[in-house]
């Protein structure tokens, strides 16, 4: 596998992600953990994917990893391995943070031994996440040393030596980057791979117990210890200035992804500026900050969503009482909102430098172009199940729903998302419906979600009887973020053996009265379940169980079973449309004179729609090739 | 030769786009130079609309900036027109021409322009190559490498800044060891199809 290779100088193409984790491995790791999200995924696929090889052939990777049941416990688990001296890293999207920051806020306090590389996905622009939160504020929240990468060989540079620092300092580091960096492909230059230790060794140390007097003793202690990061700040390769052009009072900071698009526009606008590049943001080199301050006139900050840089820099522009001009957010020439790009930054330039803008864009197409949204796949277990619970009480149901696939039941026709927040909220808010209204509550979440945090409002709505039918969606993997296993799978993230947790177990420890276990593609016994579950008083569950139709196929090809796909006989089709128009599999398509056909290329076979067509008219075709 | 390179490709969720985009980075370091592949994707998926770019040369930035591609290279013909903005009158624009049905039109949602007001749009923003990459790749024997075809047609464009040779090497390192002639029957019949 070349991303083991201990090839010192060699060169080769990776991932943002996939570089963290070569990092990672350059660096000795000892126990990787995670809960999977988009833009994190690889980082932690990419461990999965070594230790299962490994596995495979019976023999250790030299690392523990796991898919942790969510970002607290992915935490924890690597908090106490980095406790005993172990290294190790933490990899989840944003909002994993906040999941996790119960641990992540007291552990600064505590402290670690071995060095620990908690990286945090952010996703400026809202790509794939319900926000775009800048968690660089954790960083200063909770005072972890932060380091902020540009490009994939940076990413691991910075992985690979923040383990040094984080030992160094004796605190956990957060790696924080963004999709582009985590989604950019780029030149990687191998550094020589360091052992792991693969045991550590706990020491008992009252100092770990953080009761209210021991808390108040280790807060200065991390006072002291982010003293000691910032001399570590001042020196660090990883912040410095680079002068482009002739000597000039003009200084640019800036972080991140947004200094490869500075630095490219500095070029082509040909500028006189001096670039103060920082990579390790927290803390901030302070007397670096400072003397670049007073060397300037003019400063402007490139940094995405949050002015965190910028007012940092203003309170040291007070302190100093420097005389010297900011441009950024604060004087509007930046936004606090999406991800950069070298357009945007190109026109902030050229008004703050007063130059003609080198970018020109051409007009829109005056065309209109159909778009391409995500959609359920064609054979989603999910759109069965949906439907269902539409036939089972047409009109009137709120649909509180969760993250993952089915937020794809917002689009139309089904139209089955009312209210989203984060993971696990669909039980938590179709509690708060149904005692703030009279409305019937239909919500929805995966099984992965149920087991990350979907178990407590469940607990909530039994113990207070709350009135709703909450519908698990067990399709038995983590499928938006990549097919990831879950505790409901028999595997694990290392490919050994698991011990498999039923989903309808877990419900019933919970206290649940009224419980429904169904199969989405035997309609009608589904749509009678969620009848019978609407008429309980109380809280009922539906679990909705059936693989996801890419893992089942996929799984019937190995085991050379046939794919049957489905077609539609024209001479008994009425052209009701419920087939395309109410349950809207994407295989369905409307030929020239309104026919309506169903694509053999796009079918996956569930037959679902055979069963909802209520003129028989749909049969299966033939083996899918 | 200009010291930047800019290369935007297009298609559909399904079609390899990040495949080849990938493969052109592979080659560009192998070539020993500098390069960057961008993915769009996260909610992406079969079917979706991808947009990957790959930069070589004296580049720092990921992305490519509005009206600076030196190539458009799509393997379905209203995503080059998606991604237009990239382009200024010098860009060469590869498309194939074979549409791929969204299923927002399959379903009378919205609708699909008409293919021949799409190619006269695209003309009159770059240099427009069509080239038929499904009969090409089905002639090569197997439709999948549709992507390959449109790579052989990058090659043939002169604007990659290593010889066509490179790209052919990196195809077959990459592709399992049976399907190496299927391959290499694609690249070159996209090479053809763009100096015919």
């Amino acid at each position: 596998m070349e991303i083991l290779e201990d090839k010192p100088g060699k060169k080769i193409l990776l991932l943002g992600n996939e570089a963290i984790t070569r990092g990672a491995l350059e660096a000795g790791v000892d126990v990787a953990t995670t809960y999977p999200g988009t833009p994190s995924s690889e980082i932690a696929d990419t461990f999965s994917f070594i230790a299962r090889s490994f596995t495979k052939k019976n023999k250790n990777p030299g690392f523990f990893f796991e898919y942790s049941t969510n970002e607290k416990v992915a935490l924890e688990i690597a908090a106490a391995a980095s406790i005993t001296g172990l290294r190790s890293l933490t990899c989840m999207k944003h909002v994993g943070l906040n999941v996790a920051s119960d641990a992540f806020m007291t552990y600064l306090y505590v402290g670690c031994k071995g060095g620990h590389i908690i990286v945090s996905a952010d996703d400026p622009s809202c790509h794939s996440s319900q926000n775009e939160q800048d968690n660089r504020y954790f960083a200063l929240f909770g005072g972890a040393p932060m380091l902020e990468p540009s490009t994939p060989q940076e990413a691991k540079e910075m992985t690979r030596l923040g383990f040094e620092i984080s030992e160094e300092v004796r605190l956990p580091i957060l790696l924080r980057t963004t999709t582009r960096l985590n989604h950019i492909r780029g030149s990687i230059t191998f550094e020589k791979m360091q052992k792991p230790r693969v045991k550590g060794h706990f020491e008992k140390d009252e100092m770990l117990v953080t009761i209210p007097t021991i808390a108040r003793r280790q807060h200065p202690i991390l006072l002291k210890k982010l003293e000691k990061a910032e001399k570590i700040s001042e020196k660090s390769q990883f912040n410095k200035i680079i002068t482009v052009g002739k000597s000039s009072s003009w200084g640019i900071v800036t972080s991140g992804v947004s200094y490869n698009y500075v630095r490219e526009i500095v070029d082509d606008m040909k500028l006189d500026v001096r670039i103060l590049k920082l990579g390790m943001t927290h803390p901030l080199p302070t007397k670096m900050c400072k003397d670049f301050i007073k060397s300037c006139k003019n400063l402007v900050f490139v940094e995405e969503l949050e002015p965190i840089l910028e007012n940092q820099f203003k309170i040291m522009a007070y302190d100093l009482t420097a005389d010297v001009e900011i441009f950024g957010k604060s004087t509007g020439h930046f936004s606090r909102l999406y991800e950069y790009n070298i357009d945007i930054v190109a026109e902030a330039f050229s008004k703050i430098f007063k130059l003609k803008n080198p970018i020109i864009i051409p007009s829109e197409s005056q065309i209109k172009l159909p778009s391409r949204p995500p959609a359920l796949c064609p054979g989603c277990p999910h759109r069965a199940t949906y439907y269902a619970a539409k036939k089972a009480q047409p009109k009137g149901v709120i649909y509180p729903t969760d993250i993952g696939c089915y937020t794809l039941g917002k689009s139309k026709p089904l139209e089955v998302a009312d209210l989203l927040l984060c993971m696990g909220s669909n039980a938590g808010t179709a509690c708060g419906l149904a005692i703030s209204t009279d409305q019937k509550i239909i919500s929805f979440m995966g099984d992965s979600t149920f087991f990350h945090a979907g178990i407590p409002p469940i607990i909530d709505a039994v113990h207070h009887n709350h009135d709703v039918v909450i519908t698990i969606l067990d399709n038995r993997t983590t499928a938006m973020t990549g097919h990831q296993p879950h505790p409901g799978t028999d595997f694990d993230g290392m490919g050994r053996a698991a011990k498999r947790i039923l989903v309808e177990d877990v419900v019933k420890g919970c206290g649940v009265e009224h419980i429904e276990i169904t199969d989405p593609n035997n309609f009608e016994e589904t749509t009678k379940a969620f009848k019978r579950a609407l008429e309980f008083k109380g809280t009922s569950v539906v679990i909705s169980k059936s693989p996801c139709i890419l893992l089942e196929n996929r799984d019937k090809k190995k085991r050379g079973e046939d794919i049957y796909v489905y077609e539609i006989d024209q001479e008994k089709c009425k052209k009701c449309k419920i087939c395309i128009g109410r349950f809207g599999c994407p295989s369905f398509y409307y030929s020239d004179d309104e026919s309506i056909y169903i694509d053999v290329q796009q079918c996956n076979g569930c037959g679902n729609c055979a069963t909802i067509c209520p003129f028989e008219a749909i049969h299966p075709r033939g083996v899918k090739k | 030769m200009n010291d930047k390179i800019n290369i935007i490709l297009t298609g559909v969720g399904g079609q390899g786009v990040i495949t080849a985009a990938n493969i052109l980075g592979k080659a560009s370091l192998k070539a020993n130079i500098n390069v960057f592949v961008s993915e769009v994707h996260g909610m992406a998926q079969r079917g979706g609309s991808v947009n990957c770019s790959v930069r070589m040369g004296n580049v720092t930035g990921p992305l490519v900036a509005s009206g600076t591609a030196n190539v458009i290279i799509s393997t379905e013909p209203i995503e080059a027109l998606r991604y237009i903005k990239y382009s200024n009158k010098a860009t060469k624009i590869i498309t194939d021409i074979n549409p791929v049905i969204p299923f927002t039109v399959s379903v009378g949602m919205e609708e699909y322009p008409d293919i021949e007001k799409v190619f006269k749009e695209l003309e009159s923003y770059g240099k427009l190559y069509k080239i038929d990459a499904v009969k090409i790749a089905k002639n090569a024997g197997a439709i999948i490498t549709k992507n390959i075809v449109m790579l052989g047609a990058l090659a043939a464009s002169n604007i990659l800044p290593f010889k066509s040779e490179i790209l052919l090497k990196t195809i077959l390192e990459n592709v399992p060891a049976k399907f190496r002639d299927i391959n290499k029957k694609a690249f070159e019949g996209g090479i053809k199809a763009i100096e015919e």
